[in-house]
């Protein structure tokens, strides 16, 4: 997938000729992206491949050095960060604070974007830090500090405080990272239930099969867009990520399994 | 809306106790009744018989020396909140980031090889040493740092002060008397004698626009709880706040160098306190702050001039004494905290 993406398709979120140089080191390569409305979108990749690169760029938390970013038609350029931050949210992997803050102040802080210096904090917005805690369930966590959480609480509270934000997009940084396996498969349901379009980096390939759409990154490059079963081929897994693999199905729901071997 | 009417009352009564107990209590005892009706007659014209004497020193020394005092404690104290919170770095206060080792380099300056004459000159000297400073600590902190780090301009106001405080001391053993060596050295610790109305007129609206700034940007400041890139993510424009708020605490800590010289541990001590006691929010977190450093540094003052009968401890001094053992109360009280 490499031609280039019209503004006028019915993307959310997209880019064009996509590159991300740091001092001599180019961390990204001429990305062509287009992301549709409503589906879940899994970046997978090799470590250093970019993927977090290319989330934070997505993000307009980093500027490209090369190419355009679109959120819904206008170019991110052009958007303030307030416009952005009401359209489109983040988890980052492992943000953390040394702060004595409890679980409500965390996800209040989703409403940011919304309040203005005079703005006071209303009942509309206390309804919806409470209605995105509910969303991961972690609303008997509201009073509990930051620091009394576990990894996987607060990984909760982290998608808590992006969706307060009530985002048409999340973006999420391996949100299963360092998580029980019990937390990670939550996790994944909780965000595959929402009702919003959704960019994921995952290591997991397993988990990436959930997925609706793959992009797998090499070395900073975009090389394989698709359906999981089409972009993780046999051929792909040992190419790019250096393993063998093959799929089995499960006698249980017929779904497909990826069973992988070192190479 | 009630609650915060009763809050800032409270804060309010607070610093008026503390003003009037301030100008009251020294080496001559002032009685309250007095001190309130100076200002009756100063302020509505009341016509109470009062002993000329009492009322200069209340009108005049006292009440001059409280307010700048209060006006020093809030601004410095307000400048510690936004520069811990901003560089998510505890130990951020204004004088780790070179400032006040250049404005005391500055006034030497000015007092050393005469560029001007009076006190006024020398705080225009310290001013813009203090501006000198700072942007030489920005730069080298911008030249060394990655985009979006915070650290690196700790580690560039470490090495901004180093230098400044070494200039300072060159220029001393080079050009100074031991007169004048021994005065300098007074002023470099913190000194609240000698200020009069004039300085009055310039701390006072320089901390309440240094707070009313930062109040304005609260909840930009709260959304750095997470770092610059989770604050960048919730909408805050992370550059031009941080430029903006960094630049008002170096202006506000100039001011008050300029005014009273160095006076160390306000920035750092008072807002983890009232961080310990009021939690993050920066809604409660920067008036309580400014209170606290108001508040503090008039109980310090009064402290420098009635610890040794008939001798002024300088201020720096007696805030140093009491903050270092406070501040390091806090830090082992936060380990078991945890």
């Amino acid at each position: 997938m490499t031609a280039a993406v019209s503004v006028a398709e019915p993307c959310v979120l997209s880019c064009s000729g996509l590159g991300f140089a740091v001092r001599d080191a180019q961390l990204l390569h001429d990305v062509h992206l287009a992301i549709h409305r409503g589906e879940t979108l899994g970046l997978v990749g090799p470590n250093g491949s970019g993927k977090s690169t290319l989330l934070k760029l997505l993000a307009g938390v980093r500027s490209p050095s090369q190419g355009a970013i679109h959120l819904n038609g206008q170019g991110l350029k052009t958007l303030s960060r307030r416009t952005i931050a009401q359209t489109l949210a983040v988890v980052e992997q492992q943000a953390d604070t040394l702060d004595t803050i409890s679980v409500f102040e965390a996800v209040a802080l989703g409403r940011t974007p919304w309040l203005s210096a005079l703005s006071p904090w209303s009942a509309a917005d206390t309804a919806i830090v409470e209605q995105a805690l509910r969303d991961v369930d972690a609303a008997h966590l509201s009073r509990r500090t930051w620091r009394s959480l576990s990894g996987g609480e607060r990984q909760r509270v982290h998608i808590a405080r992006a969706l307060a934000q009530r985002p048409q997009i999340l973006l999420l940084d391996e949100p299963t990272n360092h998580l029980d396996i019990q937390h990670q498969l939550a996790i994944l349901n909780v965000i595959h239930a929402l009702p919003v379009t959704t960019v994921i980096a995952l290591h997991d390939l397993n988990q990436a099969l959930g997925c609706d759409r793959l992009a797998v990154l090499e070395r900073g490059r975009l090389v394989a867009l698709g359906t999981p079963l089409e972009v993780l081929t046999p051929e792909r897994l040992l190419h790019t990520f250096g393993v063998h693999g093959h799929y089995l199905t499960d006698p249980f729901d017929g779904s497909q399994i990826l069973r992988l071997r070192a190479s | 809306m009630t609650a915060m009417l009763l809050h800032t009352s409270g804060a309010l009564v607070t610093l008026l106790i503390a003003l009037i107990a301030g100008v009251a209590i020294g080496e001559t005892h002032i009685d309250p009744t007095v001190v309130f009706q100076v200002l009756a007659n100063k302020l509505w014209a009341a016509g109470y018989a009062l002993d000329p004497i009492d009322e200069g020193i209340v009108w005049n020394y006292r009440l001059t020396r409280a307010l700048v005092a209060a006006a020093c404690g809030a601004g410095l104290a307000t400048c510690g909140v936004i520069l811990q919170s901003l560089l998510r770095n505890p130990l951020a206060d204004p004088y780790l980031l070179g400032i006040s080792a250049g404005a005391s380099t500055g006034a030497v300056l000015v007092a050393l090889l005469g560029l001007g004459a009076g006190a006024i000159s020398m705080s225009v000297g310290a001013f813009a040493g203090a501006v000198v400073a700072f942007a030489v600590v920005v730069l080298l902190g911008r030249a060394s740092g990655v985009p979006g780090a915070t650290g690196q301009i700790i580690l560039a106001g470490i090495a901004g002060s180093q230098l400044f405080n070494a200039l300072t001391a060159f220029l001393i053993t080079k050009s100074a008397s031991s007169e004048q060596a021994r005065g300098i050295m007074f002023w470099l610790l913190g000194n609240l004698s000698g200020v009069r109305w004039p300085s009055v007129w310039l701390a006072v609206p320089v901390a309440l626009a240094g707070l009313a700034v930062c109040l304005w940007h609260r909840r930009a400041l709260d959304a750095f709880t997470f770092g610059a890139d989770s604050a960048a993510s919730l909408g805050i424009a992370v550059r031009p706040v941080q430029l903006l708020l960094i630049s008002c605490a170096a202006l506000v800590t100039a001011v008050m160098v300029s005014i009273v010289g160095s006076i160390g541990f306000v920035g750092l001590v008072i807002p983890h306190a009232a961080r310990l006691l009021l939690g993050t929010g920066h809604a409660r977190l920067l008036p309580a702050s400014a209170l606290g450093g108001a508040v503090f540094l008039i109980a310090a003052d009064v402290l420098s001039r009635t610890l040794i009968k008939g001798q002024v401890i300088p201020v720096g001094v007696v805030t140093a004494l009491v903050g270092a053992p406070v501040f390091a109360l806090i830090l082992v009280g936060r380990r078991h905290a945890r």
